[in-house]
C-alpha cells in the first residue's frame, strides 16, 4: 500500500470540489454495506439526480482523511456544491420536507415514503461490515 | 455479562450526558436495536436556535467524541428548537 494520506486527503478534496454531488457511503449505491448509506443513496437516486458516489470501506484511511476535512464523525456524509449537507438523518429529514429536492433543483416525486429496506442478496460479509453496520 | 454492563454505554448515560452539555434540553434516547451501539437521539434545546441542521447535529456529535464510530457505532439524531425548527 503505497498511497499516502496526504495522497488521499487531496483525492477526497478534488472529489468533494470536481461532483457537484458528492456521497461519501459504506458500499455503493447498487450494493451499499449498511443501512444509514442506503436510504441516503435511495434519496438521491429517488430524486433523479446524478450523483457520484465514493466506498470509503476500502481503506480506513479514506474515513479519516474525510472526517478531517468535513468535521463530520460518521459516514454517509454528502456535499452538494463543495459543502456538507449532512448525514443520513440530515439528508432524510430534508428529503422529506423537499428540501433536497429544492437544493439540487429537482421535483419533489409524489411519494415520499422512504423506501423499504431492499432484499438483495447480502454481500460478502467482511469483518468491518459486521463491527459497523 | 458485568463487563459488557460496564462498557456499554446505555440510553441513560447519553441522555445525561447531552443533557449536561446543553443545559435544559429535552432529550429522549432510544437503544434502536438493544445491543447499546446503535441509538437515537431527539435534542430539544435552545441552544440550536439559529443553528443549520448540521451545526445543531455537531453541538450533540461533540459531546461524544471518538466515541461515535466507536463504542457508538451510530447515534441517529433529530434536533430543534423549542419553538420548531428555522
Amino acid at each position: 500500500m503505497s498511497t499516502t494520506n496526504e495522497e488521499i486527503h487531496k483525492f477526497l478534496e478534488e472529489a468533494i470540489a470536481e461532483n457537484e454531488v458528492m456521497l461519501f457511503m459504506k458500499g455503493t449505491p447498487d450494493a451499499p454495506r449498511c443501512g444509514f448509506s442506503m436510504r441516503t443513496s435511495g434519496a438521491l437516486t429517488a430524486l433523479g439526480v446524478r450523483y457520484a458516489a465514493m466506498d470509503i470501506l476500502p481503506d480506513p484511511r479514506i474515513r479519516e482523511e474525510l472526517s478531517a476535512i468535513s468535521d463530520w464523525p460518521t459516514i454517509p456524509q454528502l456535499f452538494v456544491q463543495g459543502k456538507l449537507v449532512g448525514g443520513c438523518d440530515i439528508v432524510m429529514e430534508m428529503y422529506e420536507t423537499g428540501e433536497l429536492a429544492e437544493l439540487l433543483g429537482v421535483d419533489q416525486p409524489e411519494d415520499v415514503e422512504p423506501e423499504p429496506p431492499s432484499v438483495r442478496p447480502a454481500a460478502p460479509m467482511q469483518l468491518e461490515n459486521r463491527l459497523e453496520g | 455479562m458485568a463487563n459488557l454492563s460496564k462498557t456499554v454505554p446505555t440510553t441513560d448515560d447519553l441522555k445525561q450526558r447531552i443533557e449536561q452539555a446543553l443545559p435544559g434540553a429535552d432529550v429522549q434516547v432510544e437503544d434502536l436495536n438493544g445491543g447499546g451501539d446503535h441509538f437515537r437521539a431527539e435534542v430539544v434545546s435552545d441552544r440550536f436556535d439559529g443553528l443549520s441542521r448540521i451545526e445543531q447535529h455537531k453541538l450533540v456529535y461533540d459531546v461524544f467524541g471518538n466515541e461515535i464510530g466507536g463504542a457508538i457505532h451510530a447515534l441517529s439524531l433529530k434536533t430543534s428548537t423549542p419553538g420548531g425548527n428555522q
